[in-house]
């Protein structure tokens, strides 16, 4: 075997997985004549006007080098540093997530502590989950009149269920035994659901919490879209109707970044509210 | 005058799962004396279990009641310590955070360094001392973990201290220094110990009087066992006295046989089931008049 480590060898091989991705994609992009080589009929034709082609990515790391050297560069509402326009999608996420998650977890508290309010609930939460949260766009801004909250708004709908769900789950889970160890020790019911109830179920909300994290942030690359204005989804689309793929593939990757850090920032807390029975 | 901790006409019956009921045991009555250590055998599945988690308060019985110093047992209380079977410890704390939240429950106005100094020393009493603190109980052997339980239990000094097996994971070694530790701690305060075992010679060597319990369903605190030998008592002592292999094997006869043949009848319905009081003394040719109470004892000759 070689001596190199488990983790050591697979970064090699993704490494070397990345650089033949870009070049085959880079050798698949056929090269834009220059304007001396163009015949008379293509001319004519417009051939040689500089066609909107999927840019090689090559182009890409320019462009990745231009807008992340100066990423909050503010010209106008229609020129924002990609920096920005991601900080107001973080914005948003941030707000309608924590917004779900403080009606979200004392909710399953209460629903998995209840067996009489999850039979009550349960219809309720049957109906609204499935529902996609940009059905409720339109109803929103009819309601609230304002695209931002209303974007807030879709990004709450959509992250209350599997905090709602999680967190219940989690609660009704708790082992009796950890439960008959708070009562023996006339722990009151708010500090046996702070010492003993929580950490138990820390594991199962914080799954919860993480799948919220992620939807919320599928969500809000639409809702933008849908909404304007500002934010990553908006930038996405407003680069497209400039017909600068450059820039839309750009956004994409940067998309899949921030998604990726949000949702190793959760794994981190997974980590550290897990317990070995 | 009614015992320190009287059961009075305890039935439970659960759900058999086919529709039915299942009636583990029926109108029990028994008494424990303040400062008493009593013992409980019986076969797997009798409901000794089921018994203590009554006896905390975590359980409500079927009928009947759990009248303790007086007062009926309604739901658990800090006065009556636990220590469960399966020990149930906190997995998401260590060693010792298991332990000082008990303590802590148990003193609210103690500082946090009392708490500490205190949960360590018990700690320390069941052998569990240094680093090994700081693990949590997924990183202890389950002798350990026991141990840890028996501490977070010992450590809050209830007046009823119930006990559920709580040797059964331990070596011969560690379980001997345990029983010690055990007797010590009770032996100097007013403590009355209610205990679970499956071991004869432990329950011998602990107890003043060993409750024997018929199999299930339909289970029966059969005979009250007195334990006529005098205290301090020592493992290797014990076995010299005369009365140690009579008592020993009058448990040993019970267990084997008449267990399952005492066991399985219903009683007529309403009848209380008292244990019946056994008294062993090879020992007293000429008993005490004070022990003589007529029907009250059987002196077995064997
Ligand atoms: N919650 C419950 N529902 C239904 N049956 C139960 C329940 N708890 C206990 N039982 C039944 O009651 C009987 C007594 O159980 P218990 O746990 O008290 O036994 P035990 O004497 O402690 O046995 P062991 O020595 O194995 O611990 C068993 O037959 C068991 O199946
Ligand atoms: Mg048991």
């Amino acid at each position: 075997m070689t001596g190199l480590s488990l983790n050591k060898r697979a970064a090699i091989l993704s490494f070397i997985l990345l650089i033949a991705g870009l070049l085959i994609w880079e050798a698949a992009i056929p090269a834009q004549k220059a304007v001396g080589e163009l015949t008379e009929y293509e001319i004519l034709t417009g051939a040689g006007v500089p066609k909107a082609g999927v840019p090689p990515p090559s182009e890409v790391l320019v462009k990745a080098w231009e807008q992340l050297s100066n990423p909050f560069y503010d010209a106008g509402p229609n020129d924002k540093g990609i920096g920005i326009q991601i900080g107001y999608s973080i914005y948003r996420v941030l707000t309608g997530y924590a917004l779900a998650a403080f009606v979200a977890i004392p909710l399953g508290f209460l629903i998995g502590m209840s067996p009489v309010a999850y039979k009550a609930l349960n219809p309720f939460i049957q109906v609204l989950r499935p529902i996609s949260p940009l059905a409720w766009m339109p109803l929103a801004l009819f309601i609230i009149q304002d695209s931002e909250a209303s974007a807030i708004f879709v990004i709450f709908i959509c992250s209350i269920w599997p905090m709602l769900i999680n967190t219940a789950f989690g609660v009704a889970g708790v082992r009796a035994d950890w439960v008959n160890v708070a009562r023996t020790h006339e722990l009151n019911p708010l500090k046996t659901a702070f010492t003993v109830i929580l950490p138990a179920a820390a594991p199962t909300i914080v799954t919860g919490m993480r799948i919220s994290i992620g939807i919320a942030w599928l969500v809000i690359v639409a809702a933008e879209m849908l909404v304007g204005g500002t934010g990553i989804g908006y930038y996405v689309w407003n680069e497209w109707n400039n017909l600068d793929l450059t820039s839309v593939i750009f956004s994409i990757l940067m998309i899949g970044v921030v998604g990726m850090l949000l949702d190793a920032l959760f794994g981190l807390l997974q980590r550290r509210v897990a317990y070995v029975e | 005058m009614k015992p320190y901790l009287s059961i009075e006409n305890l039935t439970q019956r659960f759900p058999d799962g086919k529709g039915g009921e299942l009636t583990v045991f029926e109108n029990a009555t028994f008494g424990v004396e303040k400062g008493e250590f009593v013992v409980i055998l019986g076969h797997s599945g009798c409901g000794k279990s089921t018994i203590m988690n009554i006896l905390a308060g975590l359980a409500e019985p079927t009928s009947g009641a759990v009248v303790m110093d007086g007062q009926e047992v309604k739901g658990p209380s800090l006065d009556r310590g636990v220590v469960f079977q399966n020990y149930s410890l906190l997995p998401w704390l260590s060693t010792l955070k298991n332990v000082t939240f008990g303590v802590a429950a148990r003193h609210p106005e103690w500082t946090k360094a009392e708490v500490i100094a205190h949960s360590t020393k018990y700690l320390a009493m069941v052998g569990l001392e240094g680093d090994v603190i700081h693990r949590k109980p997924s990183q202890l052997s389950g002798g350990m973990r026991q141990r840890v339980s028996i501490a977070r239990a010992f450590a809050n000094h209830p007046k009823l201290l119930l006990l559920d097996e709580p040797f059964g994971a331990l070596d011969a070694l560690t379980r001997g220094t345990i029983q010690d530790e055990l007797l010590k701690i009770w032996g100097g305060t007013e403590q009355t110990v209610f205990m679970i075992t499956h071991d004869i010679d432990e329950a011998i060597l602990l107890a003043d009087r060993i409750l024997l319990m018929t199999n299930g369903p339909f289970a029966r605190v059969a005979e009250s066992v007195e334990i006529t030998i005098p205290r301090p008592r020592s493992r290797t002592e014990i076995i010299e006295h005369p009365n140690y292999y009579a008592i020993r094997n009058h448990l040993v006869q019970f267990l084997g046989k008449r267990s399952k043949e005492l066991s399985g009848q219903p009683m007529d319905s309403g009848a209380t089931n008292r244990p019946a009081p056994i008294r062993i003394d090879k020992t007293e040719p000429t008993p005490d008049p004070e022990d003589l109470r007529p029907g009250l004892r059987a002196v077995v000759n064997s």
